[in-house]
């Protein structure tokens, strides 16, 4: 297989290369949207607890 | 073996071995993706009728069958939240539904853009189609009604019983292109006898299957291990883990009692 013929897929590069690209959008987003979600709760945890520790 | 899952259940020794193996299995998942990927859209031949078309199958049937499998896992670990009260059980519900929901979504989608070129329409209102949309709406159904509830005990109550009424979908997805007549094709790898598929394409279909669960794995357990530290935000151990309390040497002992 050429490089060319890769891109192309025999006529069908936009379904094959719109499908791949979906599924790699998904599976990425998925992925940052949990380190994201990580991040706001050590911040949120860390916060609760410098206030305790104020408190006290 | 069953001290090892007893340890599992238990919030803070979870969160230590979870940690652990994440990297491992995000490394192995990385590692299947590219070969799968390779073998899939590089090595693998043109299919005799379909040309290049099929190859969207590496990442429709992959996602599809995870679709399946997620939503049977989340009922299971629903009920055994319901029955054993196990709050690692709730948990992993939860958090899978989300990368339930978009497996789903990518196998309708992906399903669709194959359609197009090959039965020359996008969507039609047959069986198997239509029961793998009420399989998404029964995933963002269960994420909405988490979302609505507050405590998070009714909550995984509530959940765990949508997942195990709305499991009777499953059997119905899966016979629906044998039970109906349908534009979908039948099965081609799990049949009883060889599978009807040429193995330079049953290969890489494999390790994409195989990646994708690990995927779900992998981010399974990133995402319970941030919900358990949420929930456990009062703990003892948590305020240990973030630094705030020095460990006291009576807390290893009592996590073994």
């Amino acid at each position: 297989m050429t490089w060319n013929e890769f891109i192309h897929m025999g006529g069908y590069g936009a379904y094959v290369w719109s499908a791949y690209g979906l599924t790699a959008i998904v599976l990425t987003w998925n992925w940052v949207s949990t380190l994201l979600r990580k991040r706001e709760v050590f911040k949120a945890l860390q916060r609760s607890l410098k206030q305790q520790e104020n408190l006290s | 073996m069953w001290s090892f899952f007893h340890k599992l259940a238990s919030p803070k020794h979870f969160y230590r071995i979870a940690g652990a193996w994440i990297p491992w299995l995000g490394g192995i998942t990385l590692l299947l993706m590219v070969v799968g990927l390779y073998l899939g859209l590089w090595v693998a031949p043109p299919d005799y009728q379909q040309g290049d078309s099929y190859r969207i199958m590496f990442v429709h049937v992959p996602a599809a069958w995870m679709s399946l499998f997620i939503y049977v896992f989340m009922a299971v670990c629903g009920g055994i939240g319901l029955i054993w009260n196990m709050k690692m059980a709730d948990i992993m519900a939860m958090t899978s539904a989300p990368i339930g929901a978009s497996f789903t979504f990518l196998a309708l989608v992906t399903g669709s853009i194959w359609g197009k070129p090959m039965w020359g329409t996008w969507w039609v209102w047959d069986a198997r189609l239509t029961s793998e949309l009420i399989l998404l709406f029964l995933y963002l159904g269960y994420i909405a009604l988490q979302n609505a509830i507050e405590d998070p005990r009714t909550a995984a109550r509530a959940g765990a019983i949508l997942a195990i009424v709305g499991s009777v979908n499953i059997p119905i997805i899966h016979y629906s292109v044998e039970w109906w007549n349908t534009l979908h094709q039948g099965p081609t790898v799990t049949r009883m006898d060889k599978p009807a598929i040429h193995s330079s394409m049953l290969w890489p279909l494999l390790l994409m299957a195989l990646a994708f669960q690990l995927y779900f794995f992998t981010l399974l357990l990133m995402r319970a291990r941030v919900e358990l530290l949420y929930r456990e935000r009062r703990s003892r151990w948590v305020r240990e883990l973030m630094g705030n309390l020095q460990p006291s040497p009576l807390s290893n002992n009592r996590e073994v009692i």
